[in-house]
């Protein structure tokens, strides 16, 4: 990322120095102030919607990613990741995620145990990413500002600022985050803020052949995505922890971690 | 799966080196704080008890725990410079521990560290200062006379600790003692602040449902306090002895009592600081047991897969080494009448024990199972170092932040003897 957070508060308070200094004063940018000056339209809020019906768990939006977004492909860690649920018909639910499906699902075998097609109810794939939460707790608990959120609701990681505390990774209830085995400082998906930003897709929508990934903006309601979101049913991931995520599923089951 | 991956990795990924994944778990999930999160929490909590202890005396005036007491402020002092250390230690980018401070952001937990934390070193140094005034004053004037380069440079040590201060009147005195009672006054709450938001750290992570517990704060601060009670016990019990060995090899004149005095005096304090220990014991216990309990009983979504943790994959670690081991056995040891110096020492040996395996099945347990709820993660603690990492996050990296606090105080009371200046 060119332009860090870090950067911009410098120049945020340079520029509140220069116009506050003639009046005698110096002017503290609050959170809320910082926010809107990043993004004043507030025209923006960047969201995600999945279709399960349609992932067939080819892991092709993995590969895509960690090319895309430089995360070592042989390391397991990732910024996006697809798992597969099976559920018995004696209601015993099977679930995995190998190398979180970098290279799609293409047996029957679970952990190395092999599933009988005849003994399974039902089956289905949930990928799976930072759901860019309304009230971030990983933001929350960072002790020196390197998470932040953006006005248009997508939460990003300075790197050149994280301390490498881990407070982040703990806070998140969806197990996105990591070290970068690179950077060393906390890592996860963000949309591809560097490609939203410019007007193109994310790396993962691009990738699907399927359309089961979308990202679009809920300010504007002649978005496809805004036009699901508010005319069908449409389930998040774990609510009840309050993180109002940002990541809205078609078909979420009641399996679904 | 994941040796496999270890093999194609191009580069390591932190906490896979450890960590061992059981069933369904999501794939960035590790176990990323380790032992040195453990030792953090251990060694403030020895901190705040060690303090806690002294400010008994000068606070309360529990004129029993009088010799203990400066003994323990110094120690608290010694504590206090490493606690700090395993944070600094764990973290991927330990150059940049300065933002912490620079640049806080108040809604996180950590952010207040620095602050807390200084505060409370600004407390017990200035404490420590008041304490030791007098001494400083005599010392500087004893070496006055006496030649030597040791005795010069000793000279100005002490006349640094002095700050320019050479009242001893007995109003200056009269002031100091006042002094030191505020300062151990303000220092207990700030103590308790300092464990009880090292508790606040974990407590508030709502996304653990190991660590989600408003009780979390109130349980680490008692625990702090059994554990400080015990080190300074301990310790002094070893110091004791030594002078006793000591004193039996040259004879009275290294020391103002007989061999047998300072036993008398040893068994006396020992007897005495043991029934606030036990006292701190049951009340840390009881809160323990609340919260286990409370879980239990309301058992909400998380519950199945903590039971299976508690009573499953940690009930060694919990029940046996903590509960049992850790705390039912010292306590009765030193409930049983009778009470000798050695099974002080058992006792309290296993009361540090029993608090370091509370604070490793909360920061290692609270990672044992997956976010998944149905998966688990097991730690493997790195023991042969093999680089920075397997070193710094290991058992070696541990036992050093565990002997620091010792070569501080050993250092410590070469300027200031803690236990012979009365
Ligand atoms: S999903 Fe996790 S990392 Fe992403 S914004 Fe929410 S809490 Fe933060
Ligand atoms: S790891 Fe980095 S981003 Fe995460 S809480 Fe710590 S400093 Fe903030």
């Amino acid at each position: 990322m060119k332009f860090t957070r870090r950067d911009f508060l410098t120049t945020a308070a340079k520029g509140a120095l220069i116009t506050a200094l003639p009046a005698g004063a110096i002017k503290f940018l609050g959170p809320d102030e910082v926010r809107a000056d990043i993004d004043s339209s507030g025209k923006v809020r960047w969201a995600f919607l999945v279709d399960t019906f349609k992932c067939v768990g080819c892991g092709l939006c993995v590969k895509a990613c960690k090319n895309e977004n430089e995360t070592p492909y042989g390391a397991p860690v990732t910024r996006t990741w697809v798992e597969r649920y099976i559920i018995k018909k004696n209601g015993e639910m099977l679930a995995d995620t190998p190398l979180g499906a970098r290279d799609g699902f293409t047996d029957n075998k679970v952990r190395g145990d092999e599933v009988d097609p005849k003994d399974i109810g039902k089956a289905f794939f949930v990928p799976k990413l930072c759901n860019q939460c309304d009230s971030p707790p990983c933001v929350q608990v960072c002790p020196v500002g390197a998470t932040y959120q953006v006005g248009d609701g997508v939460v990003l990681v300075d790197r050149s600022w994280c301390i490498g505390c881990g407070y982040c990774i703990m806070a998140c209830p969806y197990g996105v985050r990591f070290f970068h085995p690179v950077h060393k400082v906390a890592e996860k998906c963000n949309f591809c803020y560097h490609r939203i930003t410019k007007g193109m897709q994310t790396a993962c929508v691009d990738a699907c052949p399927f359309g089961a990934r979308k990202i679009g903006n809920l300010k504007d309601p002649e978005d496809p995505v805004t036009k699901i979101v508010l005319t069908e049913r449409v389930g998040v991931l774990k609510s009840e922890y309050g993180t109002k995520p940002q990541v809205y599923y078609l078909g979420l089951d009641e399996n679904v971690r | 799966m994941i040796a496999e991956a270890a093999q194609h990795a191009e580069v390591a990924v932190h906490g896979m080196e450890w960590t061992v994944k059981e069933l369904f778990t999501y794939p960035n999930e590790f176990i990323y704080w380790t032992i040195q999160i453990v030792m953090y929490p251990f060694l403030t909590g020895l901190v705040a008890g060690a303090f806690v202890l002294s400010s008994l005396y000068h606070v309360f005036g529990q004129d029993d725990l009088k010799d203990i007491a400066k003994f323990s402020l110094l120690f608290s002092f010694a504590l206090l410079l490493v606690a700090p250390m395993p944070l600094l230690f764990h973290l991927q980018q330990p150059q940049r521990n300065w933002e912490v401070m620079l640049t806080p952001h108040f809604t996180s937990a950590i952010a207040a560290f620095g602050m807390v934390f200084s505060v409370y070193m600004a407390i017990v140094a200035s404490e420590i200062w008041f304490v030791y005034r007098k001494f400083f004053v005599e010392r500087v004037n004893e070496l006055k006379n006496k030649e030597g380069l040791g005795n010069a440079i000793l000279k100005l040590i002490y006349t640094i600790l002095t700050l320019g201060v050479f009242d001893v009147s007995e109003r200056a005195l009269h002031k100091d003692e006042r002094a030191v009672k505020m300062l151990a006054g303000i220092g207990i709450p700030v103590a308790c602040f300092l464990h009880g938001y090292a508790g606040f750290i974990f407590g508030s992570v709502k996304a653990n449902a190991l660590w989600m517990t408003p009780l979390m704060p109130v349980i680490f601060i008692m625990s702090a306090i059994v554990s400080g009670i015990a080190l300074c016990l301990l310790t002094y019990i070893v110091i004791m002895e030594w002078q006793k060995f000591q004193i039996t090899r040259h004879g009275r004149r290294s020391w103002h009592m007989s061999a047998d005095e300072v036993k008398g005096a040893e068994i006396d304090m020992v007897r005495k600081v043991s029934k606030y220990l036990i006292g701190f014991l049951v009340a840390a216990i009881t809160l323990e047991l609340l919260d286990l309990i409370f879980r239990g009983y309301t058992a909400v979504k998380s519950w199945d897969i903590l039971r299976s943790v508690i009573y499953g994959k940690d009930f060694f670690n919990i029940f046996v080494l903590q509960y049992s081991i850790g705390n039912l056995v010292p306590f009765v040891l030193l409930l049983l009448p009778g009470l000798t110096v050695k099974r002080t020492v058992l006792a309290t040996l296993l009361v540090l024990f029993g608090v370091f395996m509370m604070r490793w099945n909360v920061v290692i347990g609270g990672q044992a199972f997956s976010l998944t709820f149905a998966g688990y993660m097991h730690y493997h603690l790195p023991i042969i170092p093999h680089d920075a990492e397997t070193f710094k996050e290991g058992l070696f990296g541990a036992l050093l932040m565990g002997g620091l606090p010792f070569v501080f105080f050993w250092i410590f009371n070469k300027i200031i003897p803690s236990l012979k200046y009365k």
